[in-house]
């Protein structure tokens, strides 16, 4: 006899996945102010200054980098709600592995913004110690792990934390993230796998902003969505509004949930534009059209959240322009000090290479040292 | 002192360790109930159950991948990848990630995962059976690698692997798993990372070797020292990082040296060995530095013994370096 209920729970989760219009979204395109959130007035307003703290600092970085004074830069403009909706589902104890436009979350979860600058320096109080390009930093404090460049790999890092805490026994529930663009990388699917065999409890947070430098998402996959592919690894596909800041959290929480009932993984598809270029190294009217952006504009995550406080009556003009101008002085005057701070010592550059240097690291760090400060180039 | 091989050598050191520090796992294809291919993790499972011994899907980057991730957490992960020809899909995880994470995180994440794999060839396991990678992560800055070729020191630098703070490649040479025997002190025991072994000491050649080689190279000492010549033979034990004393100590003594390596010349360990020695026994040596390697080829199936170095091979080496007259 077939077994006709098994049958059909595969048949409703079939009917799920081919709606791929279904967008989960909770202020509506209205923005409304009786949008539902268990997030109280105090949590709303503090996360929309977060918001707009990362939007700031973001805007400001990259004019620094026009002016030459930081090397590169690598933003969230547009993607806040995506962001810092999911890492707000969070707990202290739980662990973050960041793709590299999530440095807002390192800030949110107590990285102080003058130790987020001393990064994009390069100077020698930098948390990572000038060791990498900006936007890759890494927060033990937080359990905020290490950025790098190539694709996927935190995701496969955060299943093997989950999977440790799982394993220890502790309360604790690992998120991360990733692009459209990485969920085509083989440690995407091996992340994947593995979590549902294994049950981790983790959170696969994807932002598909759409682009992956100059590639469309149509050439990442022919899959009717990015959630669907969820299915297929044995675990829950969320799509998202990724704009809209309520409809973020309360998914992520939602799996935060299930993963810490020992339900296991949840992947979640926030959908959300990439309005500017990947990062400050390229230029995105050489490969899309000005047209596409412009809507996504008008769905700005910043912007709608403002409305909905708005019209609830907890946030107006005169909070908005303190915040702005409070926030303008204080990145100033928190970069100004940064930027005078004085770099990494050549020795700094031997060290923590491994646990204690070895005979050829203490070699080599005596002739550089010779040499002392190279000249600019 | 029991008698071992170096399959049970490792097995005992791992039990050791298991039963000492419950943070240790280990994690890889068919380790489980299966007790691995070599059987190398046999009866751990039952020891210490499904939490701590764990079979995994068939992925090498998502093995060691999950590894950085527990490290990060607090355990001490020991995966095994099945044979090192099988590393390469967790290229990007070792050489990029786990090799990495201390440094790029200013210190803040160390990640002392050790990997265990079976290397090299002699066993006609063909070219994805035999390969012998080692120099592909002596290049990579932030790992050690080890490669013991006896059972005594398989037990005592496992111990210090995963006791270490550093990612570790602890290679296993597979053709003397159960050949290379020898009297295991019972109990726990370190030997120390970064201390090569004079096997053999002799004062008119040094010969260098690791691993499965260095049984080739003791056997080429034998017939060289029947030959009336004095070689000097050292385990490396650790490759990286290589006891440079012990090289210097031994070429400054001897004037003439040969290195032996299972792996192709071309940018093999050999080739970084015999810089290290040149740049610091120049005025010391008595001829040009042997190489006697592995071919610039695939690993062969058929020829196997044609390709790797062989005793006679590294013996007509150390008589031609010997008889060298400038």
């Amino acid at each position: 006899m077939p077994d006709t209920h098994a049958q059909s729970k595969a048949a409703a989760r079939r009917q799920k996945s081919a709606e791929p219009d279904d967008l989960i979204s909770v202020l509506g395109p209205d923005n409304r102010k009786d949008a539902p959130t268990d997030l109280s007035p105090d949590e709303l307003t503090k996360i929309y200054a977060m918001m707009v703290e990362n939007r700031l600092v973001d805007e400001r970085m990259i004019t620094l980098q026009r002016q030459g004074r930081i090397g590169f830069y690598i933003g969230s403009v547009g993607e806040e709600a995506a962001i810092l909706g999911a890492a707000l589902a969070l707990r202290p104890q739980d662990w973050f592995f960041p793709c590299y436009r999530e440095n807002g979350v390192a800030l949110m979860r107590g990285l102080s913004l003058r130790n987020y600058f001393d990064n994009m320096v390069g100077n020698g109080e930098d948390p990572v110690k000038g060791r990498q390009m900006p936007n890759h930093i890494a927060w033990r404090p937080a359990n905020y792990a290490s950025v790098s460049s190539p694709i996927g790999t935190q995701y496969t890092q955060a299943m093997g934390a989950a999977w440790a805490a799982k394993l220890k026994g502790d309360d604790v529930v690992a998120m991360s993230f990733i692009g459209e663009g990485g969920t085509s990388s083989n440690e995407f699917h091996v992340a994947m796998n593995f979590a549902a065999v294994m049950k981790a409890p983790v959170v696969f947070m994807c932002r598909n902003n759409q682009w992956a430098i100059s590639t469309p998402l149509s050439r990442q996959t022919a899959s009717e969505t990015f959630a669907v592919k969820a299915m297929a690894y044995g675990m829950p596909g969320i799509r998202v509004d990724g704009n809209d800041l309520l409809a973020v959290h309360r998914v992520a929480k939602e799996a935060c949930l299930r993963a810490r009932n020992g339900e296991g993984p949840t992947f979640i598809e926030a959908v959300t534009y990439r309005v500017l270029g990947h990062s400050t190294s390229d230029d995105p009217k050489v490969y899309r059209p000005d047209e596409e952006v412009e809507p996504w504009r008008k769905k700005d995550p910043i912007e709608r959240m403002r409305i909905y406080l708005d019209a609830r009556g907890l946030w107006d003009a005169k909070q908005e322009k303190k915040l702005r101008e409070d926030l303008d002085v204080r990145i100033r005057e928190t970069f100004a000090a940064a930027e005078a701070a004085q770099g990494p010592t050549i020795e700094s550059m031997f060290e923590e290479v491994y646990a204690r240097p070895f005979w050829n690291l203490d070699e080599q760090r005596a002739e550089a040292e010779s040499f002392g400060t190279a000249p600019k180039h | 002192m029991p008698t071992m091989n170096i399959i049970q050598a490792v097995n005992d050191a791992l039990r050791i360790e298991m039963k000492r520090d419950p943070r240790v796992v280990i994690l890889g294809e068919d380790v489980g109930k299966f007790g691995g291919v070599f059987r190398a993790t046999a009866g751990l499972f039952e020891e210490f159950g499904d939490k701590r011994v764990i079979d995994t899907p068939l992925a090498e980057g998502g093995i060691i991948g999950a590894a950085i991730g527990m490290a990060l957490y607090g355990l001490r992960p020991v995966p095994e990848i099945q044979f090192s020809d099988f590393i390469f899909p967790a290229f990007d995880q070792i050489v990029n990630e786990l090799a990495k994470y201390r440094y790029r995180s200013g210190g803040q994440y160390p990640a002392p995962v050790v990997i265990r794999t079976p290397v090299g060839g002699g066993i006609k396991g063909g070219h994805y059976h035999s390969q012998s990678p080692e120099s592909l992560f002596i290049h990579t800055a932030g790992l050690v690698v080890v490669c013991p070729s006896n059972p005594i020191d398989a037990k005592g630098l496992l111990l210090s692997a995963i006791r270490g703070e550093d990612p570790v490649l602890f290679m296993e040479p597979k053709r003397v798993y159960r050949a290379a025997k020898g009297d295991v002190p019972e109990g726990d025991y370190t030997i120390p990372i970064g201390k090569a072994k004079i096997v053999r000491e002799g004062d008119q050649v040094t010969v260098i070797a690791w691993g499965a080689m260095l049984h080739e190279a003791m056997e080429a000492c034998e017939q060289a020292a029947a030959q009336g010549l004095r070689p000097e033979l050292i385990d490396l034990r650790t490759l990286w990082p290589v006891d440079i004393d012990a090289l210097v100590t031994s070429v400054k003594k001897t004037g003439r040296c040969v290195i032996v390596h299972e792996a192709p010349r071309t940018c093999g360990f050999g080739g970084e060995l015999s810089s290290l020695i040149q740049e610091r026994c120049f005025v010391h040596l008595e001829a040009p530095i042997r190489r006697v390697t592995g071919w610039d080829t695939p690993f062969p199936y058929t020829l196997e013994n044609e390709y790797l170095p062989r005793a006679p091979r590294i013996l007509k080496a150390m008589q031609e370096t010997t008889a060298y007259e400038a």
